[in-house]
């Protein structure tokens, strides 16, 4: 009887070794005469227990990991094929608590199947969301997603539906879906699992956008720091064109949508999303002024609708369930669920997929089980580079989008990043300038200026050059950055300077 | 010639390399928002752009010098001159900063000579900055010329810099 393995192709469990495990058990395999398959499958998101084997057994997959290439004799002599135990098997994969106390509705396939197997995509609920879709009108998709509460998950959390209701409520015959897959908060890679580990559920949410507002062409921004995530997307394509499921004719519809890709060049603020429209058109990323929205005037000057992977991705499952059952998950007027990213110095690093409301307390320390290196918890980073530090004594807070900005914080792309004790926080203020220094697109003083003198007055700072008179001006500079400049690059720089000089003084007392 | 913008002398155009570019051109000039589409292109085959292919791109595009120029220096993936035959681009964002990327970039200048956006003495290896590659529960991460390779430490990285010395020997390894 051939064994079902599966061995994930995620880019995480690539890094640390799945393909030379997948060689190693084929080889196996072969050399002792057992008949198995291999479905190189998306990443359950236990990334620390990457490459994470899974064996299909009768009462269900079995997890052993992490597995390098010289574990797996050892694995096939204590017949693991037959799920049997080993020291680096976990028991039934679902059973693990990790995944078991997730909600995993935007995620519920990645893992499971083989990312650009058509029919497992259709098998595991695939395409419901979008023949739904074709079989309403316009305003009624429009209408399920405004009653799902889905927000924007890029960073600013704007309702999605409204955000469709403008574009569609704008006549013109050529309208766009852009689809913001730059990714570029760090500490967040819930795209990029996504596009690797369900790219059909991507297309699928840009078709039924599309469907929606009148849109018949949709681009993908992708970042050009993520190559296996191109390669898959472009296979999936590929294959959702080949299928039907894209193209001038969808599902048999009679409607119209195609998707494109284009790679971006290492540029943080093609991010933001007029940025992205001017590097999309070919251009040099520089912010443009709102008004006009882009809803109303976007690439090439038509109406489109910008959103975020996740976004995109939690569309399907809205229209095919309902917006009401999206929206009964969540807290206050943040609805449904958000893939947080535990990062950084965390012990069980991963995706964890879970309704909004949960503490970081519960992130960092039920489900990642504190610091990678033992020691104490010091600052957490949430919502990537522009978001505050906040000190471990602030951990207790929901997750919302209000609770968490009320307390000076943002949920953002949902990006948690972990630092122990041995950080100084300085010198994380000091980057956050730099990292505006060499990220601002330079459009405007503010930022442009105020992030290189704001390098020079940390430095001042840490060397203790006129220390008090320094930190006077740093707080000054913030508040110019904050208040004067055109977008969130140079206007929420000074989260992450601000809190960390309030939060722990002590650090740029030093030296 | 424009100056460069990336570190090391901008370097005339071999007719082969201006053959890569026509390609490009003759291949995707015709794509909405073609610029970026055309660099890529080039730089993946050549990895960088030729600075003196700049005049024909404009000219094939309808665009100025100085707009197709103007692109090319906003964004950092953009070489104008070669890089060494293995290039890395080690994180140096927050998460991998978390656990220790900091001292794996002064381990690089320090025994190898390569500061970010240089090369190392030997010549083997580039050494580029990328700020994030999504791998941030598994840092220190880096692409080693696309490949993505997760828990770099300084024994890994100088493994990796001693497999650059040997690619780079080796004949066809490029430099
Ligand atoms: C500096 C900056 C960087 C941004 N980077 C991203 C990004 O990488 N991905 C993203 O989806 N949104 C990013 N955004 C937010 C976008 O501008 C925009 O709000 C979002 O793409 C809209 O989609 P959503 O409503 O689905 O979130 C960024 C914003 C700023 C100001
Ligand atoms: S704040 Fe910075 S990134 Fe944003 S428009 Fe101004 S210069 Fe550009
Ligand atoms: S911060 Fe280094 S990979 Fe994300």
């Amino acid at each position: 009887m051939t064994v079902t393995v599966y061995v994930p192709r995620d880019s995480a469990a690539l890094s640390v070794g799945a393909d030379l495990v997948a060689e190693a058990i084929a080889a196996h395999a072969a050399a002792t005469k057992q008949s198995v398959r291999i479905v190189r499958n998306g990443s359950r998101g236990m990334l620390w227990l990457e490459p994470l084997v899974e064996v299909e057994t009768a009462t269900g997959r079995i997890a052993y990991g992490p597995v390098q290439a010289e574990d797996v004799k050892a694995l096939f002599d204590s017949g693991f094929l037959h799920g049997q135990p080993h020291a680096l098997c976990h028991g039934k994969t679902e059973s693990i608590p990790y995944f078991q106390k997730q909600t995993r509705l935007v995620f519920a396939r990645i893992g499971v199947i083989d990312p650009l197997d058509t029919a497992a995509y259709q098998a595991h609920g695939g395409l419901i969301g979008l023949q739904k879709a074709l079989a309403l009108a316009p305003m009624a998709i429009v209408d399920e997603v405004i009653a799902s509460g889905l927000r924007g998950r890029g960073g600013a959390g704007f309702p999605a539906g409204i955000k469709w209701k403008t574009t569609l409520g704008v006549n013109d015959s050529q309208k766009y879906i852009a689809c913001n897959a730059d990714e570029g908060d760090s500490g967040t890679f819930s795209d990029r699992m996504g596009i690797e580990g369900d790219p059909y559920a991507l297309l699928e949410g840009m078709a039924i956008a599309g469907i929606a507002v009148g849109a018949t062409q949709g681009y993908i921004y992708l970042r050009s720091e993520y190559p296996d995530a191109k390669a898959v997307l472009l296979e999936a394509i590929a294959r959702a064109r080949a299928s039907g499921w894209l193209g001038s004719n969808v599902l048999g519809s009679g409607k119209s949508f195609d998707v494109h890709v284009r790679i971006g060049a290492g540029a943080y603020i093609c991010g933001e999303e007029t940025a992205m429209l001017e590097s999309l058109e070919g251009k040099r990323g520089v912010v443009r002024s709102k008004p006009p929205l882009p809803a109303i005037s976007g690439l090439w000057g038509k109406p489109t609708v910008v959103n975020n992977v996740m976004t995109l991705m939690s569309v399907p499952w809205i229209l095919a369930h309902g917006g009401a059952a999206y929206a009964a998950h969540g807290i206050g007027r943040s609805k449904g669920t958000l893939p947080f990213q535990l990062a950084g110095n965390i012990q069980r690093g991963g995706l964890v997929e879970v309704p909004f409301g949960c503490t970081l307390n519960q992130l960092i320390h039920d489900f990642g089980g504190g610091t990678a290196s033992g020691r104490k918890v010091r600052a957490v980073q949430v919502g990537g580079p522009l978001g505050a530090y906040l000190p471990a004594s602030k951990l207790d807070l929901p997750l919302d989008y209000e609770t968490f900005a009320q307390a000076g914080g943002m949920v953002g792309h949902g990006g948690i990043v972990v630092f122990d004790d041995t950080v100084d926080m300085a010198e994380q203020a000091r980057y956050a300038m730099e990292f505006c220094k060499i990220e601002s697109c330079g459009k405007c003083t503010p930022c442009r200026i105020g992030s290189t003198r704001g390098v020079e007055v940390v430095d001042r700072i840490r060397s203790g050059d006129r220390r008090e008179e320094s930190t006077a001006l740093l707080r000054d500079l913030c508040s110019t950055m904050t208040h004067a400049s055109l977008c969130a690059m140079g206007g929420l720089t000074p989260m992450p300077v601000l809190s960390a000089l309030d939060h722990f003084p002590e650090d740029f007392r030093k030296g | 010639m424009q100056p460069s913008a990336h570190s090391g002398l901008a370097v005339a155009a071999t007719p082969a390399q201006l053959a890569v570019v026509d390609a490009a051109l003759a291949r995707l000039r015709d794509l909405p928002g073609a610029l970026l589409p055309i660099f890529h292109a080039i730089q993946d085959e050549l990895g960088f752009v030729p600075t003196d292919s700049l005049p024909r791109i404009a000219e094939a595009l309808n665009l100025s010098r100085a707009e197709v120029h103007g692109v090319l220096t906003f964004y950092h993936d953009f070489r104008t001159s070669p890089p060494a035959p293995t290039v890395v681009k080690l994180c140096r964002a927050e998460a991998c900063q978390a656990v220790g990327c900091r001292s794996l970039e002064a381990h690089l200048h320090q025994a190898h000579g390569a500061a970010m956006g240089s090369t190392t003495h030997c010549g083997a290896l580039t050494l580029e900055p990328v700020y994030c590659l999504g791998n941030c529960a598994l840092g220190p991460s880096a692409l080693v010329d696309g490949k993505l390779v997760a828990r770099l430490t300084t024994q890994r990285l100088d493994a990796i810099v001693a497999a650059a010395k040997q690619k780079a020997a080796a004949p066809g390894g490029r430099s």
